[in-house]
C-alpha cells in the first residue's frame, strides 16, 4: 500500500483514484440527499446553534469539565485526566495488570489513532482488538486510516479479500456481505473473550455525565458491554453541556457524515451496570485527553478548530483530498480539518507546507456542519508559517519576491514598466505556450508548465489599449 | 443611477487578458455608462495575502484605498479580487475607516449588471454551446450562483448546459498551482472531463485565473474547447 503514501504515487494509480472518486462521491450524494430543505429545512439553523453550542462549551471548557467528573462519578465511574498519550497507556497498562486483563476489543476512535494506543498497549503484550469492520481490516494489514469517518475507504472489496485470505486463512470471498460475515464470526469470538472494551465517545454530555456513541455495525455497542471494563477515551471538546444538546448534533452528525438521519446505533453509555441492572460493564473508566488541546484553548480565533465533530464531511468535498488521499497529510488527522489541526497540536515548523496544500475552494467551510472557517484558518496559519523563525532562512527566495512584489504594486510606474519588459522577452505567436526559453526557466513557471500551457502576453497590456483606445 | 464607474481591471486582466477588460468597458459603455480608469491601480495584494504575507499585502491594499479613494463605482472583472477587496481587507487594516467604504462600493462586474444596473439582456450573440464554471470565491465568498447564469440565458444563441461539477475548484488556487503543481494539474483535469461531457465549445467564468487554469489544461490537452470570461460573452455581437 507505499504507493499511497507519495502524492505523485496516489495520484498515479488508478485503482486508488478511482476508490477514492466513487466512496467520497457516494457520501458527498447522500448528505446532500439528507439535507433538502424538505427533509431538514432548518438545516442553516441548526449549524448556527452548533456553533454556539461549540463555542460556548468550548470557551467554558473548565467549568464542564468539573460537571462531567462530578456526574460519572456519581453514577459509579471514573473519570481519568490524562494529559499526554502516555499517561493514557499507562493508565490502561495498569489497570489491565491489577485486573489480570489481556484481551481488549476496541471500537472506532481517532482519539486512540492519535496516540498510537494500540501500538503502546501491544509493546506491553496487551492485545487490542478494532471491531469496526473498516478499522479491522486496516489493522490486520498494520495500515492507518484512510478517511476520519471510513478508515478502509482506499481499498476495494476486491483488496479485502486477498487480506481475509492471506490474514484469515479464509477461502477468497469479494462479495460485501459475506466478508463482513467473515469478520463478525471472528470479532463475536473477541467480543466473548475480552477483559476489557474501549470505545471513544462523539459527545460526552456535561450535564448527565453520558458518553454517547454513534456507530452503524454494533460493535461499540458490543464493547462497551461485553467486557468486564468499559473505558471510554475523549478529547475534552468532545463535551457538549447539555443531553438536549443532542437533538442538535446528532441531527447534523450522521447526516454530515454518511447521509444517515441517524445511525443504527446512538449508545448512551453513563457509568458501570448498577445493582438492579442485568447487563453492562462492572466497570466504568471515562479518559479525557488533553495531548495538546489546551494550547488551542490560548488563541481565541484558533478555538474554533476544536468545534470539530469528526464527521469527515470536509474531507470527502475536499479537491485536494479527494486527489491526495487520507495517507499524504502527516497525522491520523487528514483532509481539511488535519490541514488546520495538525500544524496548531505539533506547532507550524513541522509541516510547514500543510496549510497551503489547499486551493482555497472554501468547500469544506461550506459543508462543515459546525461552521469551522476552515480557509480563515488556513491562511492565518500560512502568516504563521511565513513568521516562523525556522521557515525564514529556508524561503528567501519566496520573501524577496514577495517584497518585491509590495514594492512593485505601490509604484504603478514600475509595475506598468515591468509589464512591458517582461512582454518583450516572453515568447509570441502560438496561441498557448508549453515552453519558455532559458532566461524565463524559472521554478514556479516550470511547474505550471509540467501540467499545463501558459497564455503569451498580449502584444499590450489593459492600460496600453486604454490609453490608444 | 450613477453615470461614472471606475473599473479596476485586475492585475490578471490587465497584464495578460487585456480584452477582458475591454469587453468590460464595452458593456457597461453600452448600458450608458462612462468610464473611469484609475492609471494608478496595479493590484488587490491576494497574491501575497493567501501566501501568508501579510505585511506586503496590508501596503498593496493600502495603495489600492488610495488608488479609488474618489470613485463611486468600482467594477472589478474576478469574483476572487472582489473578495479580497470586500471580505479581507478588513482582516489586513482593521482600523482604517476606508476600508467600510471601499467593501460598500466594490462590485463584481455581473453582480452591478443584475443589481445596480437593472440590466439581463446585453443584446449580445454568440451561437455555441457554453457552460459556466462556479468560481469558488464568487459562490462561496459572494455567493454569486445564478446572476451569471441569468445573464448567459438572455445571450442571442448560447445554449447553456450545465456540467455535474460546476461548483468544484478548478484547481488554480494562486501558489497553490505552482506549489502543488501535480495536485492542481490533477484537479483541472477532473473539470475537464465533466466539462467535455456537456459538449460545449466554450467555458465562460467570472474569473481570469481560473479560465488560465482550465485553458492552460484545456490547450495541453490539445481540445478544441476555449474559455471566455463573462464580459467577453456579453460583449459579443
Amino acid at each position: 500500500m507505499e504507493e499511497t503514501r507519495t502524492i505523485p504515487g496516489a495520484l498515479s494509480n488508478e485503482r486508488l483514484q478511482l476508490a477514492i472518486y466513487a466512496s467520497t462521491k457516494r457520501l458527498m450524494d447522500h448528505r446532500s440527499g439528507a439535507i433538502t430543505p424538505e427533509l431538514l429545512g432548518d438545516y442553516q439553523e441548526l449549524r448556527t446553534q452548533a456553533n454556539a453550542l461549540k463555542k460556548h462549551t468550548i470557551d467554558n471548557l473548565d467549568y464542564y469539565l468539573e460537571m462531567v467528573e462530578e456526574r460519572v462519578t456519581a453514577h459509579g465511574g471514573k473519570v481519568v485526566f490524562c494529559e499526554t498519550g502516555v499517561e493514557v497507556s499507562d493508565f490502561i497498562l495498569k489497570l489491565a495488570k491489577e485486573r489480570g486483563a489481556r484481551l481488549i476489543v476496541k471500537s472506532k476512535s481517532m482519539t486512540t489513532e492519535e496516540i498510537d494506543l494500540n501500538e503502546r498497549l501491544e509493546d506491553h503484550g496487551l492485545q487490542a482488538v478494532e471491531t469496526d469492520l473498516g478499522e479491522y481490516i486496516i489493522q490486520l494489514i498494520g495500515d492507518t486510516p484512510f478517511h476520519i469517518v471510513a478508515p478502509a475507504l482506499h481499498l476495494t472489496r476486491y483488496e479485502v479479500a486477498d487480506v481475509f485470505q492471506e490474514k484469515l486463512g479464509v477461502e477468497k470471498e469479494t462479495v460485501p456481505e459475506k466478508q463482513t460475515m467473515i469478520a463478525r464470526a471472528v470479532l463475536r469470538e473477541k467480543f466473548l473473550a475480552a477483559d476489557i472494551g474501549i470505545t471513544g465517545a462523539n459527545f460526552v454530555v456535561a450535564n448527565s455525565g453520558a458518553v454517547v456513541v454513534v456507530e452503524n455495525e454494533g460493535n461499540a455497542r458490543l464493547s462497551s458491554s461485553a467486557p468486564r471494563i468499559h473505558i471510554a477515551i475523549a478529547g475534552i471538546e468532545k463535551l457538549i453541556p447539555r443531553a438536549q444538546d443532542l437533538g442538535v448534533f446528532l441531527k447534523l452528525l450522521g447526516r454530515s457524515a454518511t447521509g444517515q438521519p441517524l445511525t443504527s446505533y446512538t449508545s448512551f453509555l453513563s457509568g458501570p451496570r448498577r445493582g438492579d441492572e442485568i447487563d453492562g460493564p462492572e466497570e466504568f473508566y471515562l479518559v479525557l485527553l488533553d495531548n495538546g488541546r489546551t494550547k488551542l484553548l490560548e488563541n481565541p480565533d484558533r478555538r474554533q478548530s476544536l468545534y470539530c465533530i469528526r464527521c469527515g464531511a470536509c474531507l470527502n468535498h475536499c479537491p485536494v483530498y479527494r486527489k491526495i488521499g487520507g495517507h499524504n497529510y502527516p497525522w491520523v488527522y487528514s483532509g481539511p480539518i488535519g490541514a488546520i489541526i495538525t500544524p496548531q497540536f505539533h506547532g507550524v515548523s513541522k509541516d510547514p507546507w500543510l496549510p497551503f496544500a489547499s486551493s482555497l475552494c472554501g468547500a469544506c467551510a461550506e459543508v462543515c456542519p459546525v461552521k469551522i472557517d476552515i480557509p480563515k484558518l488556513l491562511l492565518d496559519l500560512r502568516a504563521d508559517v511565513t513568521k516562523d523563525k525556522e521557515q525564514k532562512g529556508k524561503s528567501g527566495s519566496e520573501r524577496l519576491a514577495f517584497r518585491m512584489f509590495a514594492w512593485m504594486m505601490r509604484r504603478p510606474k514600475a509595475y506598468a514598466m515591468a509589464g512591458r519588459i517582461g512582454a518583450l522577452f516572453a515568447p509570441q505567436g502560438s496561441p498557448w505556450i508549453s515552453r519558455v526559453p532559458w532566461y524565463m526557466n524559472l521554478a514556479p513557471i516550470r511547474a505550471w508548465l509540467s501540467q499545463r500551457d501558459l497564455p503569451p502576453p498580449p502584444p499590450k497590456s489593459f492600460r496600453r489599449m486604454w490609453k490608444e483606445r | 443611477m450613477p453615470s461614472v464607474v471606475s473599473l479596476f481591471v485586475t492585475c490578471i486582466v490587465d497584464q495578460l487578458f487585456p480584452k477582458v477588460g475591454m469587453a468590460m468597458a464595452d458593456v457597461l459603455g453600452r448600458i450608458g455608462y462612462d468610464i473611469d480608469f484609475p492609471e494608478a491601480q496595479t493590484c488587490c495584494g491576494q497574491p501575497a495575502f493567501n501566501s501568508g504575507y501579510r505585511d506586503e499585502a496590508r501596503n498593496v491594499a493600502e495603495h489600492f484605498l488610495r488608488v479609488f479613494r474618489e470613485s463611486e463605482y468600482i467594477i472589478v472583472p474576478s469574483g476572487s479580487c472582489t473578495s479580497m477587496i470586500t471580505h479581507h481587507f478588513r482582516e489586513l487594516l482593521p482600523d482604517n475607516a476606508e476600508v467600510g467604504r471601499i467593501e460598500a462600493k466594490t462590485w463584481e462586474f455581473s453582480r452591478f449588471l443584475l443589481e445596480v444596473a437593472k440590466v439581463e439582456d446585453l443584446g449580445a450573440r454568440m451561437a455555441c454551446i457554453a457552460t459556466y464554471h462556479d468560481s469558488c470565491h464568487a459562490l462561496r465568498e459572494l455567493k454569486i450562483k445564478s446572476g451569471p447564469r441569468r445573464l448567459l440565458s438572455h445571450v442571442q444563441g448560447l445554449d447553456l448546459r450545465e456540467m455535474d461539477t460546476a461548483e468544484e475548484c478548478c484547481g488554480f488556487g494562486g501558489t497553490f498551482s505552482v506549489k502543488f503543481a501535480e495536485v492542481s494539474g490533477a484537479m483541472a483535469r477532473g473539470k475537464i472531463d465533466s466539462i467535455k461531457k456537456t459538449g460545449a465549445s466554450v467555458v465562460v467564468s467570472i474569473d481570469s485565473s481560473c479560465l488560465m487554469q482550465l485553458q492552460g489544461a484545456l490547450h495541453r490537452a490539445q481540445l478544441p474547447i476555449r474559455t471566455m470570461h463573462l464580459a467577453e460573452v456579453l460583449a459579443a455581437r
